[in-house]
């Protein structure tokens, strides 16, 4: 009897353990993922709730009135937009510049590679204290920048304080931190790329322009695609730069997503109001997201059909 | 002989001899200077020890949240004082200004006990108190049991004590009879003018004594001196710019921020008075102020007074006392003058900024804390801190009496004391208490920027402003 039941015991746990394999190897992917909806339900939650640290009697659930408020507020719009016009000016910037210094770099030489290796040492630099930096360079009293601005014609220049070069200001900041990032993202993907069309085409004797717009630029569309969405999920929810250069200002001018929620939960401690601009934040890099994967994958789709 | 030095020690404690009579003695007597420090200390120790019994906590450990500031450093300098008066131990974590708050603010919403005690400005206590975060401190003070005999809780400045103390009802007036004493004041700074004599002298201009002489004082320095600005005051996008300079001359012209009626608040930045105020506050800073000064905050005025990049301050006393020294450029080149922005006015109102300590609710000893309190607020660590470090200002009469300390600021910072004595009678906070008060004077600052850039016009700016701050204290059941 006990012989006979024996043989079936083996059987029942290798089909127990196939069963629960693949929920075992996800399992620290699942808990990873737990450990992130906590923290992102919960802020949806304070999010639809009246709820200031210092008014504790008037804690309340108020449904969408955090994000109806929102929406009825002018200085709410003035942040998408300038959040919107930041993101899309450092990230076109940093995309051309990553660009023309990766298609100069491409030839792998030594001087080539010491140089992308030196130009990658500003995003080494916490952007904190590169803004601290720039602080200092552009003051009107002793910064270099605004000797060497003044030289040119521009002595009274204010650069970070002045409301017409505030946005200008922390824009050199950004892409002087992060060009580095797109050039080393494109000039892997230039170094990539198989070099039999490029072969064929000087064969052929086409112009170099024509390479560039219908054979490189088609080809690194992904890697342009990938490095796009990571600098523009990062530009969006800029903070750093911002707010250690001016907090925001002058006036309301730099007013970023991330520079708003911070002074709303840290200072006034409105804990409703700075969660439902963040999970406002949130479904905007989500909208984003998706439109680029999108494109991704149907880059990849025609790819892979070409092929 | 041991008897002769430690009579001359109580003595000294007990402030019947200057701390250069007891070197004289105690050098009499072939005591170096450090050996009567030690003795000084414990002198103290026996001095304060004497009718309260300081070891009932013995073996406790206090966990402090500290700012980096001279206050914590006298207070660390003097802290074996305390340990080996009660046998309580005490750590501490420092951190600089600029990330200060948002620990405390971190710490105290986690409801963590970590830490027992911590620093903080007054106006903070208007988001602490409220929110359940630290202790009314009365219950300790009004408790003989719990507080030295020698404490003497009236010595503090009356405008310090009642501005650290509010009932917690938006709009309650600071210190009234139902206020909870939120934190302890442990050093202050009132707001008044710190300027360079080098530079007065050589363009023949005298401190200014009113508003409008202050902007043409400005302009004419700006013009003459070629290269130092007239003026400085602060910018930033902060609250932190309107408490100082600003509302210190704003209020001397009687006007307010807001308006209580029947327990509802209405903004009051829109008033005649204080349209009038603010052109001319704007029109200084646009003629003789900083040009980067939307990017200033009390350091960079500072540092431009110390550095000779500006000819006169409107600012904290404090922040022209510590640029008088060190390795300032200017260092011993400044001088002080009091300042009552309305030529109408008979003295000055500077609003204050109150460094206090205050009792984490989360604390889990409590009465130790408050056995620390009581000693970091002590007229003995004051004096301490007035006579051998920088613990100015003082927030006690007696330390402000004291001749050695007097003597010490008289001799280094000439006109120090007189701005101080004459200001002093009228220094408090200014602000309304309510709890959007960082909200809302953010917002101000927002809007001064805009006036000095020229973006808005006063008058329509401040209109707005006042609209904007009505609806937000409607939203919050406040207006």
């Amino acid at each position: 009897m006990t012989s006979s039941a024996m043989p079936g015991r083996p059987a029942k746990q290798s089909r127990f353990a196939r069963k629960a394999l693949p929920y075992l190897l996800s399992l620290p992917a699942l808990l990873m993922c737990i450990g992130i909806l906590i923290p992102f339900f919960t802020a949806v939650y304070y999010s639809l709730l009246r709820y200031r640290l210092n008014l504790p009697a008037m804690k309340g659930f108020i449904w969408f009135q955090n994000y109806i408020n929102f929406f009825s507020d002018p200085k709410f719009w003035n942040t998408l937009k300038i959040s919107l016009v930041y993101a899309g000016l450092t990230v076109v910037l940093e995309l051309l510049l990553g660009l023309a210094i990766a298609m100069l770099l491409q030839k792998r030489t030594r001087l080539n590679n010491f140089i992308s290796i030196l130009l990658l040492l500003p995003l080494m630099t916490a952007p904190a204290l590169a803004a601290l930096m720039w602080k200092l360079m552009t003051n009107p009293n002793f910064g270099i920048l605004s000797y060497l601005v003044s030289i040119l014609g521009f002595p009274d220049m204010k650069w970070g304080s002045d409301p017409a070069t505030a946005l200008f200001t922390v824009t050199l900041v950004d892409v002087w931190v992060y060009t580095p990032f797109m050039m080393i993202l494109l000039l892997a993907g230039l170094r990539s790329l198989p070099p039999a069309p490029f072969e064929a085409a000087a064969l052929d004797g086409v112009p170099r322009s024509f390479v560039f717009f219908r054979i490189t630029l088609p080809m690194l569309m992904p890697y342009i695609l990938t490095a796009t969405l990571f600098r523009l999920l990062d530009s969006i929810q800029q903070f750093d730069i911002i707010y250690a250069m001016t907090q925001g200002g002058p006036g309301d001018k730099l007013l970023v997503f991330q520079v708003q929620a911070y002074l709303d939960f840290f200072q006034a401690t409105n804990v409703g109001r700075s969660a439902a601009l963040m999970i406002i934040l949130w479904a905007i890099t989500y909208a984003l997201s998706n439109v680029f994967i999108k494109q991704w994958l149907k880059l990849r789709e025609k790819a892979h059909g070409v092929g | 002989m041991y008897d002769k030095e430690k009579g001359l020690f109580e003595a000294f404690v007990a402030g019947k001899m200057s701390r250069r009579e007891l070197l004289q003695a105690t050098g009499k007597l072939g005591l170096s200077a450090s050996a009567a420090g030690l003795l000084v200390t414990q002198a103290q120790t026996r001095a304060m020890a004497a009718d309260f019994d300081w070891m009932k906590h013995k073996g406790t450990k206090l966990k402090l949240l500290l700012n980096k500031h001279p206050y914590a450093d006298a207070m660390i300098a003097n802290i074996e004082t305390f340990k080996t008066m009660t046998g309580i131990d005490v750590s501490w974590d420092i951190f600089p200004e600029d990330v200060y708050f948002d620990k405390v603010t971190a710490a105290l919403s986690s409801g963590s006990g970590e830490y027992d005690a911590f620093m903080t400005g007054a106006y903070m206590t208007w988001t602490y108190g409220p929110a359940g975060w630290i202790d009314d401190i009365n219950e300790y003070i009004k408790d003989p049991a719990k507080t030295n005999p020698g404490y003497n809780w009236e010595d503090l400045l009356p405008g310090l004590r009642a501005s650290t103390s509010w009932n917690g009802v938006p709009g309650g007036e600071l210190g009234s009879a139902d206020a909870k004493q939120w934190c302890i004041p442990w050093g202050y700074e009132l707001n008044n003018i710190s300027y360079n004599k080098k530079m007065f002298d050589k363009v023949g201009v005298q401190p200014p004594k009113n508003i409008d002489e202050m902007v043409a004082t400005s302009a004419k320095l700006t013009k003459d001196l070629g290269g130092p600005y007239g003026i400085g005051v602060r910018g930033s996008r902060s609250w932190a710019s309107i408490h100082p300079g600003f509302l210190s001359g704003y209020a001397n012209f009687g006007e307010k921020d807001f308006n209580v009626t029947d327990g509802k608040l209405k903004a009051a930045m829109n008033s005649a008075g204080s349209k009038d105020f603010h052109k001319k506050w704007v029109q200084m800073i646009q003629e003789s102020g900083p040009k980067d000064w939307a990017n200033y905050t009390w350091y960079q005025v500072g540092t431009d007074l110390g550095a000779g990049a500006s000819a006169m301050i409107f600012d904290a006393d404090i922040l022209g006392y510590f640029m008088n020294g060190g390795d300032n450029k200017e260092a011993g080149n400044l001088g002080y003058a009091p300042f009552a922005a309305n030529p109408a006015a008979s003295a000055p109102t500077p609003n204050v900024w109150i460094w206090s300590l205050a009792m984490a609710s989360a604390g889990k000893q409590k009465d130790a804390t408050w056995y620390f309190l009581q000693w970091a607020t002590s007229v003995e660590h004051a004096l301490f801190g007035a006579r051998k470090m920088d613990f100015v200002n003082p927030v006690r009469a007696s330390v402000w009496k004291d001749e050695e300390f007097r003597g010490r600021i008289d001799k280094s910072y000439a006109g120090y004391l007189n701005q101080h004595d004459v200001s002093a009678p009228g220094a408090k906070i200014y602000f309304t208490a309510q709890p959007l008060f960082f909200d809302l004077t953010t917002l101000w600052s927002e809007n001064l920027q805009k006036m000095v850039a020229k973006e808005i016009p006063v008058d329509e700016g401040l209109d707005k402003m006042a609209a904007e701050m009505d609806a937000k204290l409607a939203e919050a059941g406040l207006g």
